[in-house]
C-alpha cells in the first residue's frame, strides 16, 4: 500500500487489523524483521515551508534527503547533524527520506558539537496506530509547550506513529573547514587526543580515529581567518601526541567516517556502541573486533565484529550500550538488535507503545 | 485561576499522612507547621499562593523513592519543586499535596572533563554547575536568568533556555541522562555519560515535562569547553522593522552570534532612566555578543557592522574592553528590575517566527493601547523567543485580570503567527487554559497519555498543563 496524504495514510491506519511494516526509502533495514504488509509512505513528499533568515524548514516525511540537502546547499544552509548515508554499510539501493532518518534519529560526526538529529528536530506530525493525527513541537527553536513528543518520535522506529511531517532548526554552512590529521596513533592515544581537541576552545566538529589506518582526524568549521587561526593552535596543542597535517577541508574523509566507509563491503557483522570516550579503547580491544572506527571522539564507536558473535555478551557490563546494525537474518532473530533495557525503562517503553499503538500495527517487535 | 478541589480525605488524614512520612525520614526533612509551610506556598508566579499540606525536604534519592511510595499510598499529591523560581507557577501547591523540595541535594557527584560531562544531585544550582568547573576552563550552557537561584531539577522539568540557546541549545540539549523516582517509588536510570540515551527517547519527553511523570534526583549534564573571550556590539534603529531585517540578514550571512537580544522603545527608556546605561533614544535596540579569540572577535564584530550599516543604525558600537562590554549589557541586564520599579510587571514568554516579528511588535502595541496597559518588549531575537513585560498596578481592582487578559491575547497571537504560547518558562498554571489555542484534543490526548504511563494515578505536580477539563476523567474529578 502506497500512500500520498496525511488523511489517506490515517484513513488506511485506522481500518488496519494486522501488522504493517511501514517504508521510507528502505535504506535502513536494521532490526528484526517485520513480518506485515508494506506501508509505503514516500509518497508524502514536498517542501511545507523554508524560511532560511529564520533558520527553519518544515518538510513532508517521504521527501528525499538528498532533494532537502540540495536545497539548503543552494541558501549556504544545512541539517548541521551531518546525517548518514547507510547505503554503502548495509548494501541497499533506494533514496534515503527525512522522515526515515527522524524515525532512527540518525546523525553523523559534527553531532559531537552540533547535536543530534533530535536535537534539530522541532516539530512532528504523525498519524499513531489508532489512525489519529497529533502535531507536536512546532516551527520555532525555542518552544517548551507540553511534552516534548518531538524527541520521543525521534529514534522510535516507526513504533509510534507513522512520521508526515518534520521541522527542523537548520544551521548557516560555513565558509570553510580544515581537517586535521595524524597517522601514527593507537586507539589509546588518539582518544586521548581527540579528548584534548574536543575540552579546547576550538570548537571541534569532528574527532574521529580509524584503527584499521591508524588515520585520526579533527575539523574545525568557520569563516576563512578564525579557522586558519584554530588549526594553527590546535596543531600546536595537540603536537604531544604526534605530527598533525593539515589536509584542507576534507570533505571525502568526514564522508567516509560519516558513512562508515571502511566497513563497505568487508565481511562480519557491524554494531554501533555509544560510551565514555575514555572506555572506548579498553571496550574495542575486549569485542576482539576485526576492525574499529571511533566517531565523537570516541563516544561513538563503529566495530565490526566476526559474523554471528553476541558481543554483549562478550563484552559484559558496559557503561553505554550496544546496536546491532548490520548482520544476518539469522543473527538479527537471534541477538536483539536494541540494547535490552533495564526492566523499569522496559515497563516503561511497552506501556508506551501499548498507548499509542494499542492494535500492534507499527512495525510490531522491530524494536524488541 | 481554577483550581482541583482538594481531596477533603487526604487534608482530614494529614496527621497520619505526616506521622507515616516521619517514621521513614529524617525528623528535619517533614515539615507540616504551618508557619513554616507557608514559605513554600508559591513560586516566582506570586500573584498565585496555597499552602501545602506539607514539606517533605529529603536528602537521598531513597529518601524520595520512600517517601513518593507512601504518598502513592495515602493517594496524596506530590508537587516537585526545585527553588521555586518558576514564573508559570509550575511549583505551585494545592492544598491537599505536599512540596517535595530537592533543595537539600545539591552535591556535585562526579566530575569527568576529559569525557565532558558532570554529574549532580537536582537540586544543585545552575550557575553552581559551572562554579564546579569554570575552574578547569568548563561551563554548563543553559543560563536561564534565574540561574544564581534556580535548580538543575526544576532547569529539566521546564527545559529552561536563556539568552545563549541560539548557540548553544535548551536544556533538553545539554542532558546526557537522569535518575528518575516514579510515583511508584521506583528509581529508574535513563541516559548516562554518553551521547544517545538508547532506545525510546524517554529523557527526550521526561525534559520539559514540568515534574508530572516523576521526580529527576540527579542528572548527567554536558559541560562544554568555555570561548576564549565574548563581546558585544549595540545597534540603535529607528524602527522595529529595519532592526528585524537586520537580524534577518545577520543569520542569512552567516554568523552565529551566541546571543542576539532585542529591546522596544518603552523598555530601552525604562531601562536608561534606571541603569544609565547611556543607551541612545531609539525605536529598536539590537545587543549582539560573539564568541572567540580578540581577533575573532573582530572580525565577526566587522561582518556584522557591515550589514548593520546597511540599515541605517542611529547608533553602533562596538565594545573595545570589558568595561564597554559591562556597559552594554547593564541596561539589559536591569530590564526586569527596571520595570519592578515604575510599576508591577507580568512577564510573557511566547515564541514566534522571526519573520512575524514587525507585525507582531505592531500588534502588540495596539493591543497595549486598547487595553490601557503598557507593554515593554525585551527578547531573544535570534531565536524569537518573546518576553513582553506588561505593567500593571496590583494594588488596583480589577488591574491583574486586565493584564492576564492582554497577556492571553499576546500568546494567541504568537501561536496565530505560527508560534508557540512558552519559549522557556513552561505552561505551569499560568498557560494552561491556553493549550487548547495551540493544540487540538487529539494533541493534548496524545500528550496525556504519556502522563498516564508514568503517573496512573495523576497525582504528580496537579493541575499544572493541561486544562482541567481535558484531563478531568483521569483525575477522577
Amino acid at each position: 500500500m502506497k500512500v500520498t496524504t496525511e488523511q489517506e495514510l490515517s484513513e488506511w491506519i485506522t481500518s488496519a487489523t494486522s501488522p504493517l511494516r511501514i517504508l521510507g526509502g528502505g535504506t535502513r533495514p536494521v532490526g528484526r524483521g517485520v513480518a506485515g504488509e508494506v506501508l509505503d509512505v514516500s509518497g508524502l513528499r514536498g517542501v511545507t515551508l523554508y524560511e532560511p533568515q529564520a533558520l527553519t524548514l518544515v518538510v513532508r516525511a517521504g521527501t528525499p534527503l538528498a532533494e532537502v540537502e540540495a536545497l539548503l546547499a543552494g541558501e549556504g544552509q544545512r541539517l548541521a547533524f551531518e546525517p548518514a548515508d547507510w547505503r554503502g554499510l548495509l548494501g541497499m539501493a533506494g533514496e534515503p527520506t527525512v522522515g526515515g532518518m527522524v524515525a532512527a534519529n540518525v546523525s553523523g560526526p559534527r553531532r559531537v558539537q552540533a547535536g543530534a538529529c533530535r536535537d534539530a528536530l522541532i516539530g512532528v506530525r504523525f498519524v499513531d496506530g489508532t489512525g489519529t493525527v497529533v502535531k507536536n513541537g512546532g516551527r520555532v527553536m525555542k518552544n517548551v509547550t507540553g511534552y516534548d513528543l518531538v524527541k520521543l518520535m525521534a529514534g522510535s522506529w516507526g513504533t509510534l506513529g507513522v512520521i508526515t511531517e518534520v521541522a527542523f532548526k537548520l544551521l548557516p554552512r560555513p565558509e570553510t573547514a580544515a581537517t586535521l590529521l595524524c597517522e601514527t596513533l593507537s586507539p589509546e592515544v588518539a582518544v586521548a587526543a581527540m579528548a584534548d581537541a574536543l575540552g579546547s576552545p576550538f570548537e571541534v566538529t569532528g574527532a574521529a580515529h580509524h584503527r584499521g589506518t591508524g588515520r585520526t582526524l579533527i575539523r574545525i568549521e568557520g569563516f576563512a581567518p578564525s579557522v586558519a587561526y584554530r588549526a594553527e593552535r590546535l596543531c600546536a596543542r595537540l603536537a604531544r601526541f604526534g605530527d598533525w597535517s593539515h589536509i584542507g577541508e576534507g570533505g571525502a574523509e568526514w564522508q567516509a567516517v560519516r558513512d562508515v566507509a571502511a566497513f563497505h563491503q568487508m565481511p562480519g557483522d557491524v554494531w554501533c556502541l555509544a560510551v565514555k570516550p575514555s572506555d572506548a579503547p579498553g571496550i574495542a580491544a575486549r569485542a576482539e573486533a576485526e576492525d574499529a572506527l571511533f566517531d565523537w571522539g570516541g563516544g561513538r564507536i563503529w566495530l565490526r565484529v566476526a559474523a554471528g558473535a553476541d558481543l554483549r555478551a562478550r563484552l559484559g557490563p558496559v557503561a553505554g550500550h550496544a546496536t546491532l546494525i548490520r548482520a544476518a537474518a539469522e543473527t538479527r532473530a537471534r541477538i536483539a538488535t536494541f540494547p535490552p533495557e533495564a526492566p523499569p525503562v522496559a515497563v516503561l517503553a511497552r506501556a508506551l507503545r501499548d498507548r499509542f499503538d494499542p492494535k500492534h500495527l507499527l512495525n510490531p517487535g522491530l524494536m524488541g | 485561576m481554577q483550581l482541583p478541589r482538594p481531596n477533603a480525605e487526604v487534608i482530614a488524614r494529614k496527621a497520619a499522612i505526616v506521622s507515616r512520612l516521619r517514621a521513614v525520614l529524617p525528623s528535619a526533612a517533614v515539615i507540616d507547621d504551618p508557619a513554616e509551610t507557608r514559605a513554600y506556598e508559591c513560586d516566582g508566579l506570586s500573584a498565585y499562593r496555597c499552602p501545602p499540606l506539607a514539606v517533605l525536604l529529603p536528602g537521598t534519592t531513597a529518601e524520595v523513592a520512600t517517601a513518593l511510595k507512601i504518598c502513592r499510598e495515602e493517594r496524596v499529591p506530590v508537587v516537585p519543586r526545585g527553588s521555586g523560581t518558576s514564573l508559570s507557577g509550575g511549583a505551585l501547591p494545592t492544598s491537599d499535596a505536599v512540596i517535595l523540595g530537592l533543595g537539600r541535594m545539591n552535591r556535585v557527584l562526579e566530575t569527568d572533563l576529559a569525557n565532558r560531562f558532570i554529574r549532580v544531585e537536582a537540586g544543585r544550582t545552575n550557575l553552581s554547575v559551572t562554579g564546579a568547573v569554570e575552574g578547569e576552563g568548563f561551563f554548563y550552557a543553559p543560563d536561564p536568568s534565574s540561574q544564581l537561584a534556580c535548580a538543575i531539577g526544576g532547569n529539566i522539568a521546564m527545559n529552561s533556555g536563556g539568552a545563549h540557546c541560539l548557540k548553544y541549545g535548551v536544556t533538553t540539549n545539554n542532558l546526557l541522562g537522569v535518575t528518575l523516582v516514579t510515583m511508584a517509588g521506583e528509581v529508574v536510570e535513563i541516559g548516562g555519560p554518553w551521547m544517545e540515551a538508547g532506545g525510546l527517547d524517554l529523557l527526550g519527553v521526561i525534559c520539559g515535562s514540568e515534574g508530572q511523570l516523576g521526580v529527576v534526583t540527579e542528572a548527567v549534564l554536558r559541560v562544554l569547553p568555555k570561548p576564549e573571550g565574548a563581546r558585544p556590539v549595540l545597534i540603535g534603529f529607528n524602527s522595529n522593522e529595519v532592526a528585524g531585517a537586520c537580524v534577518a540578514d545577520i543569520i542569512r550571512a552567516g554568523v552565529l552570534p551566541v546571543a542576539i537580544e532585542f529591546m522596544d522603545r518603552p523598555c530601552i527608556r525604562a531601562c536608561e532612566e534606571f541603569a544609565k546605561a547611556g543607551y541612545p533614544d531609539c525605536e529598536a535596540l539590537l545587543i549582539i555578543e560573539v564568541e572567540g579569540s580578540p581577533a575573532e572577535i573582530d572580525d565577526q564584530l566587522a561582518r556584522i557592522g557591515e550589514i548593520a550599516r546597511r540599515h541605517d543604525p542611529v547608533e553602533l558600537r562596538e565594545s573595545r574592553s570589558e568595561a564597554e562590554s559591562a556597559r552594554i549589557w547593564l541596561g539589559r541586564k536591569s530590564a526586569f528590575g527596571a520595570m519592578g520599579r515604575i510599576n508591577d510587571y507580568m512577564c510573557l514568554d511566547g515564541t514566534i517566527p522571526v519573520s512575524a516579528l514587525p507585525h507582531v511588535l505592531k500588534r502588540i502595541g495596539e493591543m497595549s493601547r486598547g487595553y490601557g496597559l503598557d507593554v515593554a518588549n525585551v527578547f531573544h531575537a535570534g531565536d524569537g523567543n518573546m518576553h513582553p513585560l506588561i505593567l500593571f498596578n496590583a494594588n488596583k481592582p480589577g488591574d491583574l485580570e486586565k493584564c492576564e487578559a492582554l497577556g492571553a491575547d499576546i500568546l494567541r497571537l504568537c501561536v496565530e503567527v505560527g508560534g508557540c504560547l512558552s519559549g522557556e518558562h513552561g505552561v505551569g498554571i499560568e498557560k494552561r487554559d491556553l493549550m487548547v489555542a495551540q493544540f487540538t484534543e487529539e494533541d493534548m490526548e496524545a500528550q496525556m497519555r504519556v502522563k498516564d504511563v508514568f503517573d496512573p494515578d495523576w497525582l504528580l505536580n496537579p493541575a499544572k498543563v493541561f486544562p482541567l477539563e481535558a484531563s478531568a476523567a483521569r483525575r477522577g474529578a
